[in-house]
């Protein structure tokens, strides 16, 4: 039974000891260790919370970047089709007038060639006429030369009119 | 968590079984080896006349008891040991601080005082004056070696808290005790005390760590029983006792005095259980704590001086006898590691309970008493607990 009394020395020491031990650590070890605990795992939390949170954003931000991608290429192709059209249809323009030029310096050609020719030859008939005139009053001239011919021609004159 | 505590509690139950069977096995063997040493009492450490011979039981005592000397072998049969002051209180002649050493082993008396031999070593006055011994003994000094200890880890580990801040992963030693204080924080201060936790964790961390390497110190060679000794566990149960019954709202102290929902007559029946009940608990602290530690050293000690028991009957059995008794010892020191840190635990979780009872809000209440109630109407509240201290 010796061994079932307690000393009240030992108990006194034990107690004095445990007492100093408990006031030390806790105001020098567990309440810094605690609250660095503490901080540490609310720190963490927050951080998951946060890469959860960034890969969300960064979810949402892939889908938008996809999303003007989408919209860009779009409109390139739009682009290149427009641009092809304004191609073609300043191509097709440009034959177009270029045919119309051509077509009205044809035109004018043939017009100025007509009227040169029809001048020419009114010059040639015009030439013609006065020859044929000079012939005639050559001709003539040499008929009428005498003053009995002058009669004979003055009294045929004069039948055919009477004869009208 | 149903499932830890049927764990905690089936450890329990297992290491209180255990130890009155270790105990009285212990016994016997004492009774066998002192038939064996007998005719031969006399002891080495009083250098007396004596060869082969060998007391197990005193030596056995002579380790889990107190003493003024801190004694580490013998050589020649004189024993090479550290003196320790003695400080006594005596009524009339009041304080007085001398060296162990003037006892010379308990051959000499000193100012009226002298050693005495009995199952635990002892100072008497020769006056008969009742005195109160204060002495630095082996336990004391045992004891001051694990708070310095104690404080030189715990402080450096702060400090690294607060030098490398917050953010960063915990190194060395700091990385050794952090999940032992979130064990303590998670399994057993927050189940057990809820939201108020973080008021008692500073004593349940303190509780723990003291026990723990205490019992880690106990178990050198050469180190003292001092977990295993009755005024140590007794010191820390009273603390633990007076934290319970100072935190206890009015809720507790009105199921205990006044259960309500319980006829008069039961209620007669009743308090007086549960004022018991009450005082069971630190009692039931102290007495596990000290029975556990104090088999554990029984149990080593014994074993290893089988050996020697043997080789008083024979050189070739007590050399025989070592590799069993070698691999026993291993084995209970394994065991022992275990329990150092199992009975810490223990005690700490029951220390929450306990606690945790004392400042319980009312209205968690009604789904506990349920709970109870499937087990048996009448008890009510400590149901769980004093079916842990029935067994104790």
């Amino acid at each position: 039974m010796d061994l079932l009394t307690p000393e009240l020395g030992l108990f006194v020491w034990t107690l004095l000891a445990f007492l100093i031990v408990f006031v030390i650590l806790r105001k020098f070890a567990w309440k810094p260790i605690l609250k660095a605990l503490h901080e540490r795992e609310t720190g963490i939390a927050d951080s998951i919370a946060a890469a959860e949170r960034v890969k969300k954003e960064m979810g949402a931000m892939q889908a938008e970047n996809e999303r003007i991608m989408m919209e860009a290429r779009a409109e390139r192709a739009q682009l290149l089709k427009e641009a092809k059209e304004t191609r073609d249809s300043i191509i097709n323009k440009a034959k177009e007038e270029t045919k119309a030029i051509t077509d009205k310096m044809v035109a004018d050609a043939q017009q100025q060639i007509q009227q040169q020719k029809m001048a020419a030859l009114t010059e040639v008939k015009n030439e013609i006429g006065k020859l044929a005139v000079e012939v005639a009053e050559k001709v003539i001239r040499k008929q009428l030369s005498t003053a009995d011919s002058q009669n004979d021609y003055a009294k045929m004159l004069a039948d055919e009119i009477s004869m009208n | 968590m149903s499932l830890r505590r049927l764990f905690s509690f089936i450890v329990l139950t297992f290491a209180l079984l255990s130890a009155p069977v270790f105990t009285y096995a212990q016994h016997e063997e004492n009774h066998e080896s002192a038939s064996v040493a007998e005719g031969e009492t006399a002891h080495a450490a009083h250098g007396e006349e004596k060869k082969g011979g060998f007391n197990a039981s005193e030596v056995i005592f002579g380790h889990i008891g107190d003493s003024h000397y801190w004694h580490f072998f013998d050589v020649n049969d004189h024993p090479v040991s550290l003196s320790l002051p003695v400080i006594i209180y005596h009524p009339e002649k009041g304080l007085e601080v001398f060296s162990a050493s003037k006892f010379h082993h308990g051959h000499e008396s000193y100012n009226g005082y002298h050693l005495e031999h009995g199952m635990k070593e002892k100072i008497v006055s020769e006056d008969g004056a009742k005195i109160i011994d204060f002495s630095i003994t082996k336990n004391v000094v045992s004891m001051i070696i694990s708070v310095v200890l104690l404080l030189v880890i715990m402080l450096n580990v702060a400090k690294k808290y607060k030098k490398n801040g917050t953010m960063v992963a915990p190194t060395g030693f700091q990385n050794a005790l952090e999940p032992v204080l979130t064990f303590v924080r998670d399994e057993v201060a927050k189940p057990n005390l809820g939201k108020k936790y973080m008021r008692y964790m500073p004593l349940l961390l303190t509780v723990f760590f003291f026990i723990w390497i205490n019992n880690l110190l106990g178990l050198l060679p050469g180190g003292a029983n001092f977990t295993g000794n009755i005024a140590v566990t007794a010191c820390l149960a009273i603390v633990s006792f007076l934290v319970m019954i100072f935190s206890g709202n009015k809720h507790f102290w009105g199921h205990l005095f006044n259960p309500p929902g319980v006829p008069l007559g039961v209620k007669f029946l009743l308090v007086p259980i549960e004022i018991i009940s009450l005082f069971i608990k630190p009692i039931a602290l102290m007495i596990r704590l000290f029975a556990n530690i104090l088999a554990g050293h029984i149990v080593i000690l014994s074993v290893i001086s089988m050996i020697f028991i043997f080789a008083g009957l024979s050189k070739v059995a007590g050399w025989g006898f070592v590799p069993v008794s070698m691999a026993f010892t291993i084995f209970m020191f394994f065991l022992e590691l275990l329990v150092a840190a199992i009975q810490a635990f223990i005690f700490t979780n029951l220390t929450a309970v306990f606690i945790g009872q004392a400042v319980e809000e009312g209205h968690d209440h009604d789904h506990v008493h349920e709970e109870y109630h499937a087990h048996n109407p009448e008890t009510g509240q400590d149901y769980n607990v004093s079916k842990q201290e029935i067994i104790a």
